[in-house]
């Protein structure tokens, strides 16, 4: 219980994370020699293979020191408590966990005496951004509700940075978020993952090396929006067979080009297959770059979306909602897939009307990836009162469930579904140092946020409002001074 | 890994619930938190068909009194929901009894004929510690019983309302119901009329603030000259007046001061202005959303006008509110303002509500003040103070033994009366849990229960 963590980052890595430190670890694309010569004639722009990254992350972190925090009772987001923990942050890493550490020099020491550690959280599901405050028409970006397969449009296109919600949430404790579309379409589109900070532009937020994630929606939403114009899908079935027919045209344009780059590699005259976005997010997906979000409520339609998945050759990476996910968390586990829920969210319509408090930790009791996640500006700030509702329903049905294990609801696993695990997600040494500092125990809905690091550079203080950042729009306001 | 416990559903109640044909009984060995009184570390509250008949410290255990021993649980009040739909919904997609789309029908709307005791949606509530809830017309803009999430990410609508609602001056009369099963559930009709104000109500009147407030005191102008001259009206020999007569029948009490309006409105300056009005009107006001009402605590507490909020409100999601913030509700009971606190939806989700107290504490809200804040303040204001919201005798008995701290999600309730009768603490929702804890059955879980 007390040791030092030191586990090794890269053990930790699963295929699923291969896209991820291979994009991190490549040279810019346009650095990169061309994958095949007649290719590199095609303008980079209609060259999908050539224009992975045409947005790329210019995150900066914000400037830190070495800080040793002194005496805190520590979850680290591995199962693990640790008492009297101290937790080692320099050069914007976590350097080590343990408890009663002896502080190096020239560490800044932090009396964290009474107070609890966690991971910074991570929210999984989000629109923070894409439908801001204030929520005016004019600010309503989050779902490009004119066809059911919108897969060529990208969140981070929509998202405004100055939405004040992205510093209610870091108040909250939340250091990292999956912005996404909305669920209107069966193919909402790219959702960009984020470093949460203050800042111009939304490619100074992107989570550098975060995989892209594909929006995917069962149920109601797309058959009531296009049902309600008259088009399909109109039903259940009409969305099923949405999402066959957009997984053979991804294919297909697959194949075109790679029968283009075979033929060019082999100097035979071939003309380029003309670029499209939606099936180049498609693609992405079939190749295992991208990774699928997939809003999905009933148990029924999950297993079906299984089998699609199956029939196409993707691994569907996280179903959102999720309400009965404790009726198939066996086939849940089974597949490896995460299940992002609320706790105690239900009722608004038909398909969110089985949904029970203890929805999470069932899920995680039969093995499989449990998360909480927000959906919501105002939830976002309390995911950490989310957990505790979820983690009191566990045992209300019997489940032995320690305060260790259920932070991973908002910090591990969540990071898993983001395919950044190896990254953040937990407190281990080699670790980005995303820390909270809770006045007390998180599970409590009296505990707030303390401190907040990202990449070990303190990004929120309660107490000091040099720390407290401000977006633009809140400025010169009477209400808000 | 997470572990089973062996015997998952072993009856986790540790508060032996009193028997249903039980006259008089003595809950015992409970730390009693009665809103506006002392804490009782360890004290006695002794019920008698269906009425608190006695509370404290040294009370004694009456003769023939079936004893429940608290075993050392948190003692409090039922909670009084506010803006709730609790009775008026099943699935909200589905459909509610909470507003009318009819042109012809605001004020006399009433939703006392809607109340569904076998609401599947009540039993969670209850497991939340509500034990009376103010059923309240949705008013234009949605507030008053409060909306839903919408999933599909929030579709803008402070600045652009809905025209689904009604459009109308006034959203109808509230109702305050007790969740106690069984059949009869209404505590009291007609305890207040709802009333949009700011772009909400602007938006009923045709667009313009300045609209709504001459639209405002032309009808009731219109309802003082009807009570004056009824026989005219009656032999049609008087002039048109602005509202239908049922509508001007239901203002009737308005106009008096007898019945309550509630008014929804965010921004300081809608709560000037809507404040003005009562004074000039000579109505009596409740103020919910309430955004900015800590920006004019003074006034509202001058006025003794009462707000009706949720704390953890504290984003700027339109130009009413840009001075939302958490610290509202410590900022109102500051200034000696009554304050009551909402749940999270007026259905669903409001069983929240004992979380956001706790959020109203975290931001600075005494644990007194909470506590008051969802029980004997929301019965004072809806005029069921004589019933509900506190351990008084000769007050209903509905209370809640919980396992510790009531505003904890790590807290459950133990025990859980309305009008003396302990109520199931069971759910569908818990049903449903049930029966899919095991997945390796040998039959599919549609035989289980």
């Amino acid at each position: 219980m007390n040791k030092v963590i030191g586990t090794a980052v890269a053990a930790l890595a699963s295929a699923s994370l291969a896209a991820c430190a291979t994009t991190a670890s490549k040279p810019p694309a346009d650095k990169r020699p061309a994958t095949s010569q007649p290719a590199a004639a095609l303008p980079k722009g209609l060259d999908p293979a050539a224009a992975k990254d045409p947005f790329p992350s210019t995150y900066r972190a914000l400037p830190g020191q070495a800080v040793a925090l002194v005496g805190a009772t520590v979850l680290t987001g591995t199962g693990t408590q640790v008492d009297n923990g101290t937790v080692l942050i320099r050069d914007g890493r976590i350097a080590a966990v343990g408890a009663g550490l002896a502080v190096p020099a020239g560490y800044e020491t932090v009396d964290a005496r009474g107070k609890w550690i966690t991971p910074g959280l991570i929210d999984t599901h989000s629109h923070l951004g894409v439908y801001p405050a204030p929520e005016v028409q004019a600010h309503s970006d989050g779902n490009e509700a004119i066809d059911p397969n919108t897969a060529q449009v990208w969140a981070e296109h929509s998202v405004w940075p100055q939405d004040p919600g992205f510093n209610l949430a870091r108040a909250g404790g939340v250091t990292t978020l999956l912005v996404l579309p909305g669920s209107a379409n069966l193919f909402g589109g790219r959702g960009v993952t984020l470093r949460n900070i203050p800042a111009r532009t939304v490619q100074d937020m992107k989570f550098p090396g975060a995989p892209y994630t594909l929006k995917m929606a069962c149920g109601e939403n797309p058959k009531r929006v296009y049902g309600g114009k008259q088009r399909t899908p109109s039903t259940r079935m009409g969305n099923v067979a949405g999402y066959r027919a957009a997984w053979i045209n991804a294919a297909d344009y697959m194949r075109k080009w790679d029968d283009y780059r075979a033929k060019a590699g082999r100097g035979e005259k071939a003309d380029p297959p003309k670029r499209d976005l939606q099936l180049d997010t498609l693609a992405g997906v079939l190749k295992g770059e991208i990774l699928v979000q997939n809003h999905c409520y009933r148990a029924d339609e999950m297993a079906q979306m299984i089998d699609i998945s199956k029939e196409f050759g993707y691994r569907i990476t996280a179903f959102h909602h999720t309400v009965e996910a404790y009726k198939i968390a066996d086939l849940l586990a089974k597949n490896d897939i995460c299940a992002a829920t609320w706790t105690n969210w239900w009722g608004a319509k038909l398909e969110v009307f089985d949904s029970v408090e203890a929805n999470v930790p069932l899920v995680d009791a039969a093995g499989a990836c449990a998360i909480i996640k927000s959906d919501d500006p105002d939830l976002i700030q309390r995911l950490n009162q989310e957990a505790a509702e979820a983690l009191a329903a566990g045992r209300a049905a019997g489940l032995q469930i320690t305060e260790a294990q259920a932070i991973r609801w908002i910090t591990a696993n969540p990071a898993k579904a983001l395919g950044i695990l190896t990254e953040t997600g937990t407190l281990e040494a080699g670790k980005r140092a995303d820390v909270t500092l809770w006045d007390g125990n998180p599970f409590s809905v009296y505990a707030r946020a303390q401190r907040v690091w990202i990449d070990g550079g303190l990004a929120y203080d309660r107490n000091d409002p040099r720390f407290q950042a401000r977006s633009d729009f809140e400025l010169g306001l009477e209400g808000r001074r | 890994m997470i572990r089973r416990l062996a015997v998952l559903l072993a009856a986790t109640a540790l508060v032996a619930a009193p028997q249903a044909q039980a006259a008089t009984v003595a809950i015992v060995n409970a730390r009693i938190l009665n809103p506006g009184a002392a804490e009782i570390p360890s004290g006695t509250v002794v019920v008698r068909d269906g009425k608190i008949v006695a509370v404290g410290a040294s009370v004694a255990t009456p003769a023939g009194a079936q004893v429940v021993d608290a075993k050392g649980g948190v003692l409090t009040p039922g909670f009084v929901a506010v803006n709730s739909m609790l009775g008026a919904v099943e699935v909200s997609a589905v459909g509610d009894d909470i507003d009318v789309k009819t042109p012809d029908l605001g004020a006399a709307f009433d939703v006392q004929y809607a109340l569904n005791p076998d609401s599947v949606v009540i039993p969670v509530a209850r497991l939340g510690g509500i034990t009376s809830a103010v059923v309240t017309p949705r008013a234009e803009g949605g507030q008053g019983g409060a909306g839903e999430h919408d999933d599909s990410g929030a579709e803008a609508t402070s600045g652009a309302p809905s025209s689904e609602h009604a459009h109308h001056l006034f959203a109808g009369q509230a109702a305050v119901i007790q969740l106690a099963r069984g059949s009869d559930m209404l505590l009291k009709p007609k305890v207040a009329m709802v009333s949009p104000f700011g772009n909400a109500g602007a938006k009923v009147a045709g667009g313009a603030r300045g609209a709504q407030y001459v639209l405002l005191k032309e009808a009731l102008a219109d309802v003082r000259a009807y009570m004056r001259n009824r026989a005219a009206y009656e032999r049609a020999g008087y002039r048109d007046l602005s509202l239908s007569r049922a509508d001007l029948e239901a203002l009737i009490p308005v106009v008096n001061g007898q019945m309550p309006l509630v008014a929804v409105a965010n921004k300081a300056s809608d709560i000037r202005a809507v404040l003005k009005l009562a004074r000039d009107e000579n109505i009596k006001l409740i103020l919910t959303g309430a955004a900015e009402a800590w920006r004019v605590a003074p006034e509202l507490a001058a006025a003794r006008v009462p707000v009706i909020l949720n704390p953890i409100l504290n984003r700027p999601t339109s130009f009413e509110t840009l001075g939302a913030t958490m610290e509202n509700a410590a900022r109102l009971e500051a200034a000696g303002v009554t304050v009551a606190i909402e749940g999270n939806s007026g259905a669903h989700r409001a069983h929240e509500m004992r979380y956001n107290a706790g959020v109203a504490v975290a931001n600075g809200m005494t644990k007194g003040g909470a506590l008051a804040a969802v029980t004997i303040n929301p019965a004072k204001i809806f005029g069921v103070a004589n019933r509900v919201g506190s351990l008084e005798p000769g007050k209903d008995a509905d209370l809640v033994v919980w396992s510790g701290d009531p505003f904890e999600p790590l807290s459950k309730p133990h025990l859980i009366l309305v009008r003396g009768e302990a109520q199931p603490l069971r759910s569908r929702q818990l049903d449903l849990r049930d029966r899919y804890l095991d997945l390796n059955r040998p039959m599919p879980p549609g035989y289980s229960y």
